[in-house]
Parts: C-alpha cells; sequence; structure tokens
C-alpha cells in the first residue's frame, strides 16, 4: 500500500514545477517601493548641479538608461520627454541617469532624443545600486515627500506617466 | 569486533570528516590588516553578492561592468570603516534577500541548509536498517539423520575390509 | 522546399515512430514475430528520416538559406564553415534535433545487437521508440527547426559569440551522448518491469551502454568546465549555474547506479534500488533538458520560453508516473532478502557510496529549486549558489573520497581484521603522514590537507592492490611491463574502474588546489605600469584594434615576467559584436602543472591611455583536465570486451 507513495511524491515536485511557468526569474520586487528615497548630488551632462535634496516638494521621475539598451530605452525616450514638456510646471521633475555608459555615446543619445530634462552620468554606479538597479531602463516615481512609490522595470509609457504622475500630483506635500 | 561497535566508530569517523570540512571551509581567510582596505576582504564581500547583471556568478567572480562598480563601492565602503556584515546589509536593503547567493540560515530558509543533513541521515538509516536486516542470524537447517542409515554407515565403517 | 520538406520527414517520423512503439508493445504483449519486426521496420525509417532532417539542417545552414529562420538567426555570411556545421546544434531546435538523431541511433543499434531476442529486448524498443516520438513532436509543434522566415534578409544575425569556441563543437555533443545514453538501461528497466524478469538480465546487458553513458556525461560536464574556464571569462570552471546543476544531478544517481548494480550482479541483492536509481537518472537527464529550454529558473545557459516547457514538463511527469508506477506494481517480485555475514563488508561500502551520492544530488536538486519553492510559499525570492552548494557538498565529496579508497579493496560479505589490516593499514599511515607533512610545510587551509590527506589514502589503495597483483604475476616468470599488462587486461573492468578513479582524484586535487589557494587582483594600468600577483609583473603595454569576419576586438597587449625565465606577451581581449549589447571577454592565459595565470581586460580607455586588468594566478587547475584523460583511459579499459563470460 505504502509502495504507492513513490509515485505519488512525484506530483507535487511536477506542480512546484509548473508554478516556475506563472513567475519570472528576472522580475525582482524591489524593497524600496515605499520607502525614502535615496539622497544623490550629481553633475548633469550639461554642466549643471542636480540634488534630491534641491528637488523636494516636486514629484520625481528618476529614470535610469543606457546608449546601449535598445529597444527598450529608444521606445521610452520620447515618452520621458513628453511627461516633462507636459509636466514640468506643474511641480514634477525628470532626471535621467546613464549608468556603465560612456559620456560621448549618452551625449549622442540625449541629442538624437532631444532631451531637455536633466540627465547625468552615475561613473561609480553609486546611485544605481543606491536604487537597487539591475537592469536598464528603470524608472522610480518619487512623491513630494521624497518617498519611493513605484518601481517600473522595463520602458515607461505615456499611460503609466500620466496614472502614475496625476496620482501624486493630487497627494498633499 | 562486534556489529554495534563497528558501526560506532564508523559513523564517528564520518562525523569526524564531515565536522571537520564544514568547519573549516568557513574559516578560511585571514583577518583584515586595520587600517588599510585588505583585498582579501573585498573579495570576500563580493564574493557572498550575486551579480544583479550576470545569472550566477558572484560580484567577485563576474567580468562584467557593473560588478566592477560594485567591487568599487565595497572597497570604498571598507576604507570608510563599515564592516563586512555592514556593507553585505547595504546591499541586501537595496535589492532583497536576492542578492545573497546564500540564503540566510534563519526561517524558511533553513529548509534549504537542512536538506543534505537529512538526506544523509536519512540514508544511513534506511542502510543501518538494511544491514541488520541482512545480518541477521539465521537458523542452519539441523540434517537429521535416520537411526538405521546411522547403524548401518557405523556397521560398514567398522568392518574390516 | 528544403524547409516544408524538412518538416514533412519530422511528420511523417512522429507518426512511424508511435506506430513503432505501439507495434513493439504490442508484439512484446501477444508473442507475435511479426508485430516486432514492423516495429524494427520503422525503427529504421525513423532514423533514415532524422539523418535526413540533419542532413537538410546542416545543408541550409552550409548554403546560407537565410529564408529558414534558424540560420539566419545562427550565421550571418561571413561566419566561418566549421561554426555553419556546429550552429546544427548551436540554438534550442537545432539541439533537440542533435538528441533525437542520437536516441534514434541509439534504437538502431539496440535493434542490430537485439533482435529476434523474445524476453526484454521488444519492450525496451517500444519504450525508445516512444521517446523518440516525443522528441520528434517537440520539433514539430513548439520548436520547428524548419520555420521559414519572410521576407528573407541580406544576411543572418550570427552565433551567440560566446558559442565561436572548439568546446562548442564538443560539449553539447558529448554531453547529449552521456544523456541519450541512459535511456538504452532505463528502457530495458521497463521492459524487466512490464515482463516481471527483473533479475540480472536488464543490467547485464545494459552494463557497457551504462559506463559509455556515463563516461560521456562526465566528459560532457568536464568540457563544459573547460570551456567556462577559457571562454567565459571569469576565470572559473563551475558555477553551480541551474543548467550545470542539471547535467550535474543525472551524474551522481549515475554514479550511485554504476556502482550499486556491482551488488546485485554479484549478490542478486539490491533490485528495487537499482530500478528506482536509473528511473531517477533518466528522470533526472528529462528534468534537465526542461530547466535549460523552459525558462522557469534563471540561468546563463537556458535557451528559450514558450510552450516548450509545458510539453517536456509534461512527458517528465509522464515517464516518472508510470515508471514508478509500474515500480509499485511490480513491488513484490523485487524484494528480495539480502545476506550479509558482517556489517564491514563491501556491500556496506557500496551502500554508503550510494547514501552520498544520492544525498548529494537531492542536496543539488533542492537547492536548485529552491528559489521557486521560496517564492511560492513565502513570495520571497532568493539566491542559491556557489557559496551554498560548496558548503554543503564539501562533507560529502570527501566522504566519497574516503569511500573510494576503502570500498574495492574491503572483502565482500564480511570483512575480516587479518583482510582490513593487510588492505589499510598502509594507505592509513599514507594518509596520516600526508597530513603530517603538509602541515609541517605550512598549509593552512584544514580542509586542503583533509582532502589531500584522503586523496593520498585512496591513490594509496590503489597502488597497493596494482603492485601486489603485479608480483603475484612476476613470480610467474614475467617480465615487470608484461605482469602489469595482463594484470590490466585480465581484469579490465576493477582497474579500469581504479583508473577512473585516479581520474576522480585529479579532478579532485584540481578542484582543491584553485579552491584553496588562487589569487586574483585587479588594476587600472597606464601604458608602462605594473601590477603584480604571486610572483609575476603584468606590464600594461597597450592596446590595438581589429577587426575580424564576425566582430570587432580590441587586444590589450601585456608583458609577463616571472622573476626568472623569458617574459611572456599576453593579449586578453575584448570582443564587440553587432548585435550583442555587452562585449564578450577573450581571455588569454597560460597553463602550467602548478598555476596558470589568466589575465581578463576589463574596462579602457578609447585612445589607449588606460585599462584595467584582473589577473588570476589559479592553482592546479590543469590537474582537473589531466584527470580528464586519465578518467577517459580507465573508461577504455573498463569497456574492453572481456574473453571470460560477462
Amino acid at each position: 500500500m505504502w509502495r504507492w507513495l513513490i509515485p505519488l511524491s512525484v506530483v507535487p515536485v511536477l506542480a512546484l514545477l509548473a508554478y516556475g511557468f506563472r513567475v519570472n526569474p528576472h522580475e525582482i520586487p524591489s524593497p524600496l517601493v515605499g520607502r525614502p528615497a535615496a539622497p544623490f548630488v550629481v553633475r548633469a551632462f550639461d554642466g549643471t548641479e542636480v540634488s534630491l535634496a534641491g528637488l523636494r516638494g516636486r514629484v520625481v521621475v528618476l529614470n535610469f538608461w543606457a546608449s546601449w539598451c535598445y529597444p527598450a530605452c529608444y521606445e521610452e525616450a520620447p515618452a520621458l520627454e513628453r511627461a516633462w514638456r507636459t509636466y514640468r510646471d506643474r511641480g514634477v521633475a525628470v532626471v535621467g541617469v546613464a549608468i556603465q555608459d560612456k559620456p560621448e555615446a549618452s551625449r549622442k543619445f540625449i541629442a538624437d532624443f532631444s532631451l531637455s530634462f536633466s540627465n547625468a552620468p552615475d561613473p561609480d554606479g553609486k546611485i544605481s545600486v543606491d536604487y537597487g538597479v539591475y537592469g536598464v531602463p528603470e524608472t522610480f516615481f518619487i512623491d513630494r515627500a521624497g518617498r519611493i512609490r513605484l518601481k517600473q522595470t522595463g520602458g515607461v509609457t505615456d499611460e503609466l506617466f500620466r496614472a502614475e504622475i496625476e496620482k501624486l500630483l493630487g497627494e498633499p506635500a | 569486533m562486534r556489529p554495534g561497535s563497528v558501526i560506532v566508530l564508523v559513523v564517528v569517523g564520518l562525523a569526524a570528516v564531515i565536522g571537520a570540512s564544514a568547519a573549516t571551509v568557513s574559516a578560511e581567510s585571514p583577518s583584515a590588516a586595520k587600517g588599510t582596505v585588505d583585498e582579501e576582504t573585498v573579495h570576500r564581500v563580493a564574493a557572498q553578492l550575486r551579480c544583479v547583471v550576470c545569472q550566477t556568478l558572484s560580484v567577485l567572480d563576474s567580468p562584467s561592468e557593473m560588478a566592477a562598480q560594485m567591487r568599487g563601492i565595497i572597497r570604498e565602503r571598507l576604507g570608510a570603516g563599515q564592516t563586512p556584515d555592514e556593507i553585505v546589509q547595504y546591499f541586501v536593503d537595496k535589492y532583497g534577500e536576492w542578492i545573497l547567493l546564500a540564503p540566510r540560515e534563519h526561517g524558511f530558509n533553513l529548509l534549504v541548509w537542512a536538506a543534505p543533513v537529512v538526506a544523509v541521515l536519512v540514508g544511513l538509516a534506511i542502510v543501518a536498517l538494511l544491514l541488520r536486516r541482512w545480518t541477521r542470524p539465521r537458523a542452519e537447517p539441523v540434517a537429521t539423520i535416520d537411526p538405521k542409515l546411522r547403524e548401518r554407515v557405523r556397521r560398514e565403517l567398522e568392518s574390516p575390509p | 522546399m528544403i524547409p516544408e520538406l524538412g518538416y514533412g520527414a519530422l511528420v511523417v517520423g512522429v507518426v512511424l515512430a508511435v506506430y513503432g512503439a505501439l507495434a513493439a508493445a504490442a508484439g512484446a504483449h501477444t508473442g507475435r514475430p511479426a508485430l516486432i519486426e514492423s516495429a524494427q521496420h520503422a525503427a529504421l525509417a525513423v532514423f533514415t528520416l532524422v539523418t535526413a532532417c540533419f542532413l537538410l539542417l546542416a545543408g541550409a545552414l552550409l548554403t546560407f538559406d537565410f529564408s529558414v529562420r534558424y540560420v539566419a538567426q545562427q550565421t550571418t555570411l561571413g561566419t566561418p564553415f566549421y561554426y555553419r556545421v556546429t550552429a546544427v546544434w548551436g540554438a534550442l531546435e537545432g539541439s533537440i534535433l542533435l538528441w533525437a538523431w542520437m536516441l534514434a541511433l541509439y534504437t538502431l543499434i539496440v535493434v542490430v545487437r537485439h533482435r529476434g531476442e523474445r524476453d526484454l529486448y521488444p519492450w525496451a524498443l517500444s519504450v525508445m521508440l516512444g521517446i523518440i516520438a516525443f522528441f520528434l513532436l517537440v520539433m514539430t509543434i513548439p520548436a520547428p527547426p524548419f520555420q521559414r522566415l519572410l521576407p528573407v534578409p541580406a544576411d543572418g544575425r550570427g552565433l551567440n559569440p560566446l558559442l565561436e569556441d572548439t568546446g562548442m563543437i564538443t560539449h553539447p555533443v558529448a554531453l547529449y551522448l552521456g544523456f541519450t545514453g541512459f535511456t538504452v538501461p532505463f528502457a530495458f528497466a521497463m521492459a524487466a518491469l512490464m515482463t516481471g524478469r527483473v533479475g540480472d538480465a536488464w543490467i547485464t546487458t545494459t552494463r557497457r551502454w551504462t559506463i559509455v553513458a556515463w563516461y560521456f556525461l562526465s566528459l560532457g560536464l568536464l568540457i563544459g568546465g573547460w570551456w567556462s574556464y577559457h571562454v567565459l571569462g571569469w576565470g572559473g570552471y563551475w558555477a553551480w549555474d541551474p543548467v550545470e546543476n542539471a547535467a550535474f544531478m543525472p551524474w551522481l544517481t549515475g554514479t550511485a547506479f554504476l556502482h550499486s548494480v556491482m551488488i546485485q550482479e554479484r549478490r542478486r541483492m539490491l533490485k528495487l534500488w537499482n530500478i528506482s536509481l536509473v528511473i531517477l537518472t533518466f528522470g533526472l537527464t528529462i528534468f534537465g533538458t526542461f530547466l535549460t529550454r523552459s525558462g522557469v529558473i534563471a540561468s546563463v545557459h537556458a535557451f528559450s520560453q514558450g510552450s516548450i516547457g509545458a510539453f517536456f514538463l509534461t512527458f517528465l511527469g509522464l515517464v516518472l508516473l508510470s515508471a514508478f508506477g509500474l515500480l509499485a506494481w511490480r513491488w513484490d517480485l523485487l524484494r528480495a532478502q539480502g545476506e550479509l555475514d558482517g556489517i564491514l563488508s563491501r556491500e556496506s561500502a557500496f551502500l554508503l557510496n550510494n547514501v552520498f551520492l544520492v544525498a548529494a544530488a537531492f542536496t543539488v536538486f533542492f537547492g536548485t529549486v529552491f528559489p521557486l519553492l521560496s517564492e511560492a510559499v513565502r513570495g520571497v525570492k532568493v539566491s542559491v549558489g556557489a557559496p551554498f552548494f560548496n558548503q554543503v557538498n564539501v562533507p560529502l565529496f570527501l566522504s566519497l573520497i574516503f569511500l573510494m579508497g576503502v570500498g574495492p579493496l574491503i572483502a565482500w560479505r564480511r570483512a575480516s581484521i587479518d583482510n582490513l589490516k593487510r588492505n589499510f593499514l598502509g594507505p592509513v599511515a599514507i594518509g596520516v603522514a600526508t597530513a603530517a607533512v603538509l602541515h609541517l610545510v605550512g598549509v593552512r587551509s584544514a580542509l586542503a590537507v583533509l582532502t589531500l590527506a584522503l586523496a593520498l589514502f585512496t591513490t594509496a589503495t590503489i597502488a597497493l592492490d596494482v603492485l601486489r597483483g603485479t608480483r603475484a604475476r612476476l613470480r610467474t616468470g614475467a617480465g615487470v611491463v608484461g605482469a602489469v599488462t595482463s594484470l590490466l587486461l585480465r581484469h579490465n573492468r576493477r582497474y579500469g574502474g581504479f583508473g577512473i578513479h585516479l581520474g576522480i582524484l585529479l579532478v579532485a586535487l584540481g578542484v582543491t588546489g584553485s579552491q584553496a589557494w588562487s589569487v586574483q587582483t585587479e588594476a587600472t594600468l597606464k601604458p608602462g605600469q605594473v601590477v603584480e600577483l604571486a610572483g609575476y609583473r603584468v606590464r600594461f603595454d597597450g592596446l590595438s584594434a581589429v577587426q575580424e569576419s564576425t566582430h570587432a576586438r580590441v587586444v590589450g597587449t601585456f608583458t609577463v615576467s616571472n622573476g626568472g625565465g623569458a617574459p611572456i606577451v599576453m593579449h586578453p581581449s575584448k570582443k564587440f559584436y553587432p548585435h550583442e549589447q555587452a562585449p564578450i571577454a577573450g581571455v588569454d592565459y597560460r597553463m602550467g602543472f602548478r598555476e596558470d595565470l589568466y589575465l581578463v581586460l576589463g574596462d579602457f580607455a578609447r585612445d589607449g591611455s588606460e585599462a584595467t586588468v584582473k589577473a588570476l594566478v589559479n592553482r592546479l587547475v590543469s590537474w582537473i583536465w589531466i584527470g580528464g584523460l586519465v578518467l577517459t583511459l580507465g573508461a577504455l579499459l573498463a569497456i574492453v570486451p572481456d574473453d571470460k563470460r560477462a
């Protein structure tokens, strides 16, 4: 009678492996959502200094990208620029950080997409590690109180911007 | 030697082997020199962390740029006086438990650490049971001899040639 | 035209394989030879069709037929001839074709060797054809190799640059020969269960298959390690990546199986266990295939996603449930009493060997799926990597090295004190002496001392046995060489096994040395600057750029001096492929018996004014590859046909 336990014991293993189809091993949930965003001070490609502290009170969209990140970064760059132009006067800041990239390639990317928001390099990788970045593109939505509210892995779309920014703008600072 | 004592000897011997090796795996490297950033310590910390852009390589082994940057961050933090454990915790705070290449030994994770021990113990228990069954003394059938035959044989043997 | 022909051949192949499986099963059940012969014809036809597919795919690759998606994905107009041939198995669909072709070839060999036999062979044939049918089915639905690509591109994408290496030609072939090889013992085991003939027949029939399959699996693993060490640019040969583990687990259970069948052959014990082991081993080969292709667990090797994972999981489920179900059905036939006179005996040594090997396989399996389990139960993703596997497996492998020394020399049934003293006093003394010497010489790592002491203990047991055997023959007047040769050939299984054990010990030596005593450093240098490591002075000279047929290459020139000899020049490089995001490292190394020097080029400035280099001195790594050679010789000796009855 107990002998039938042997074939039966295979079933939970199969079930576990089948569960594997439902999860994506490449998507790591971030422990930073809901926590205060790590401060940073960077010198943008155009020479200006940008700090998270200086943006306090505004909704901040922090976007990590690289010029070799094709096609996702190339697809989302226009959306980022559109979001910046739409919301810059309503208290929203868009900051781009180029990681693991060569400065000339980054500048070309900025010029190609006519990006007018601040973009800065992260040569030591400290900012990307501070934000738990493991791939590009990744975008963080930081509310007016300086807390990370959403981490988007992969490209951002106009709809996502609209939904998230409107929600965060509606909250008190 | 009695089977019982032999089993004890074998098990103690194997346990000594296992215990010695398990203890020494963790106690390999020398401690860091005071005041300077010891590369060995950087290596030790980096070996515990998973390189986030490769699949299963550690930050120490990975040839990727991200890993080199992470090693730089480790080096810098060690130089600033942070302990290896604090640095590891920093990375866990940013990336989650996933960034550790070996699961922390508490809670649910104890299952995976216990697996080898349990497997060996269950195996040894089964072997012990089997050996006991196989070495159980069996009653030898004693052949009974027909007394008439025995008498006849005796007469044949004792009769003069 | 060609792609459609190939697809058609696969469809016909599926039908014929299914027919053959059913015919062979029906023939086995009813005892009618005509059905079995019909199945044999089907097997031959399937082999022909799969070979034709193989040739068609190779032809498409060689003629740059970019209308076939597989060709466009893997080659460009500049891909050299030999890589176009190896591209046949370079990606998912082709690798399944290679697997299916090997299965078909093995089935044909089984037919040729066993046709006319009535007992096990018909069922075994049925099982093999059924398995082939599955793999062919995979190629007709989720993973078709002959899919068209329209519009036809002018040039292809190119082979994954990591695969442009001689290891690429050999590693998958060896590994698959190993995996598919275990199908034959499995098929005969199933035949044994179906017919109730669960004695030795299925084991003795498949003995050589088992050794050959085990050997190729070992070879595949070693070549994979070589490839990882020389191509991937991280200085290591094994990362406990899930797909590496997937190949290692059947090796572990396969090794256990190799040993425990010897007990069944000698003493008629462990029937149940042996069948379970072969089912487990075959199941693990399918599990490995599933892991590699389903994307369920993140790995550097994983080919792709899609519905193929579901196909393999279903197949795995069917195989395990039916095989273990058959086992449970025949439970009573398999339980037999065994007899032992003493607990200290070869039987117990072999049983312990099995415990540790299967425990290791279980540990690796559990560690590999634990991230999935953790996510399912806790919702938290964890990683299980090298630090875990190294730590838990070391004690198990050390125990196995010890058992390798004890097993072959301890007596069957019961070892007397005399037997123990005679065979082990010397080697134990040598082991202890080794430990003492190493300790005196200043070796810090207790683990290294323990490993080397055990390894030398085991080597001493082997040497002792060869010595005694040779001495006995010398007394009959033979010369030394003649004595040794006749000893090895007369008992080729035993000494072949010793050769394999020696090979494993050398691998253990290499692993110990590289884990315990390797050092590395990295530095950013300007031309003329030097970094020092373990007595080597590495000077950065400059960078140069080269254009190859498939990629652009930046080569760093480094002059290395070592105190004594003349300085050597090394050229680690970075290869830039048009379709790859990150550059691929091209390492340069110098191998030696004592240590390897290994250079990896890191980041560099465009103008050549600066370069980061990682230098590694890996100690004793070459002994891993030497161990592989010795293992090969041992395996060859073991399968030499003997003149005495098997």
